[in-house]
């Protein structure tokens, strides 16, 4: 058991110093940074819990893509530079009230899990499915999400869907004068259409626009 | 106490084992895209050093070595030096899983494949960080460019997966291998070999689709602000991605480590042989490509990824899994 004690403390020492650094550090690229290492360190946590599906479904979902949209996002905003104030100036304590809320809620939902887990032990494996040991994570988690959840799952499918189309209809904007490229055209053209042999009389020229 | 220092002991020297020989063959590998390249083109290549020119790569690490590494004034250091950090170390860590035959295999895991894909989209972090880092316009519009490319092909590659995974029932790379023995996954599911195959050029940002570095518009994109050995790292890591694709694809559709059948002179080879040497045709492949087709215009490029390669191997999933379930070969647990 100590290497699994060294292992679990070095990533949840990680990912805790990396989440304190994600909110002070002043250079929002940084933030982003510190992010992405708390998301790998949870995931190292996923996976020395046994749920291995999950850790690496978490480095490719959040690590692999979103973070990659964050940064894309932080990085073409221009905030790169921003300070970030909230340590230093007055003027932008009034998140100060709302942050102090979530904490509170965050804190008093923790304080109901591990009252639970401590008090009444028998909560945790009567709320909990039977999980069978011999078979694999993926197959075992297929076994739950898409036979007794399967309409949760789909309905969050949806969900996604819904937001997915409702950002691309937000940011669409028709634009005018774009010129588009359309393959068929470009191939379909014959020499028929594309070329006119015209008999120029002299000292007259041509109107090249009929 | 004392058997966690032998067990660390062996598996360093396992991972020492797989890493020097993955180092060479990458210096090597660099050689034969070189050649192949300049043959396409009725050239020479590099031909001087060594047999055929053989050390050339050897050469090349040498003198990066001993070149001056200059770190720009206005870069942001610490990222700066990071950058070619990540890439070689993603490059390489991922080799931990790839099997070179049923016992071979450094980490056996249960989610080989996803483990595989997850370090290949890691690996924009060190193109992004290194262009970030720079605090340049061409590196930065490079970082941007790739970071784009890369998370588009991901999607269609992931779904690529999904498409041999229906195959196998098994997310594990050995069982993966093992469900080729009667017919390898190139036969049936021929369309996604070819769809891989150009993703994983564009996730390599190999040519033709190297537009994070096309020198044409961008100088050297991402890596234009490296030097030394900083930029041998990011050279060796590219490379050593690509033969790490290259892997991804003979294991996911040309049999892995199996021979391509089980008669007499073919079974008397040993797997990692068969492996490597699918793993070089894929790269000649690659190498031929990098010579014969020209580079892609960025909205092609993106076109290509989401309206056409997104959608196809979508309909190929379903295509697959109606197949084996009508003719009830879904594998079973």
């Amino acid at each position: 058991m100590l290497a699994h004690a060294i292992f679990f403390y070095t990533f949840s020492f990680i990912a805790i110093i990396s989440a304190i650094m994600l909110t002070v550090s002043k250079n929002t690229v940084h933030s982003v940074f510190f992010l992405i290492l708390d998301f790998i360190s949870v995931s190292c946590l996923f996976i020395m819990i046994g749920a291995e599906f999950l850790g690496m479904m978490m480095l490719i979902v959040y690590v692999g893509a979103v973070a990659v949209l964050f940064l894309f996002v932080v990085m073409m905003l221009n905030v790169t530079q921003q300070e970030n104030q909230w340590f230093i100036s007055t003027k932008s304590s009034t998140h100060l009230p709302v942050g102090l809320l979530i904490s509170l809620v965050v804190f008093f939902e923790l304080i109901v899990v591990i009252g639970g887990w401590k008090y009444k032990p028998d909560l945790v494996t009567s709320m909990s499915l039977s999980i069978n040991q011999n078979i694999t994570n993926a197959h075992s988690l297929g076994n739950v999400i898409y036979t007794d959840y399967i309409h949760i799952f789909q309905l969050s499918g949806m969900i996604l869907l819904v937001a997915m189309i409702g950002a691309i209809v937000l940011t669409f904007r028709q634009r005018s004068g774009v010129k588009r490229q359309s393959y068929f055209k470009q191939i379909s053209r014959e020499k028929s259409e594309g070329v006119k042999l015209v008999d120029v009389e002299s000292n007259k020229g041509v109107n090249l626009d009929d | 106490m004392f058997e966690y220092f032998n067990i660390i002991l062996i598996e360093s020297y396992k991972i020492l084992f797989l890493l020097v020989p993955v180092l060479v063959s990458v210096a090597m590998i660099v050689w034969l895209d070189r050649r192949i390249w300049a043959f396409v083109q009725k050239r020479r290549g590099p031909n001087v050093v060594g047999p055929f020119g053989l050390f050339q790569s050897l050469a090349d690490a040498l003198k990066y070595i001993f070149k001056e590494i200059i770190i720009p004034a206005s870069s942001n250091k610490i990222i700066f030096i990071l950058a070619p950090i990540v890439t070689m170390t993603l490059a390489l860590i991922a080799w931990a899983v790839i099997p070179f035959s049923e016992t071979h295999v450094l980490a056996n895991i249960n989610v080989g494949i996803l483990y595989l894909f997850a370090v290949s989209s890691l690996g924009v972090y060190g193109i992004i960080m290194g262009g970030w880092a720079s605090n340049s316009k061409y590196p930065f519009l490079g970082a941007i460019r790739s970071a784009a490319q890369m998370v588009s092909y991901e999607v269609s590659i992931g779904i690529i997966i999904i498409n041999v995974l229906l195959c196998v029932g098994s997310l594990n790379l050995n069982d993966i291998v093992l469900a080729q023995k009667k017919i390898w996954f190139i036969i049936p599911l021929f369309p996604m070999f070819v769809i891989f195959f150009i993703s994983a050029l564009a996730e390599t940002n190999r040519p033709p689709f190297d537009l994070p570095e096309a020198e044409a518009e961008l100088v050297a994109g991402y890596q234009t602000e490296y030097s030394g050995m900083m930029y041998a790292m990011f050279w060796l890591g590219e490379y050593a991605n690509i033969l790490l694709m290259c892997a991804m694809g003979s294991i996911l559709f040309l049999g892995g480590w199996l021979p391509p059948a089980e008669i007499f002179p073919f079974n008397i080879i040993p797997g990692a042989l068969w492996l490597i040497f699918k793993i070089l045709l894929l790269f000649i492949l690659f190498a031929l490509v990098k010579a014969i087709v020209p580079r892609y215009r960025y909205d092609q490029l993106m076109k290509l990824g989401w309206k056409i390669f997104l959608p196809f191997s979508l309909i190929w999933v379903i295509i697959t899994a109606s197949y084996l379930f009508y003719f009830n070969l879904l594998p079973t647990l």
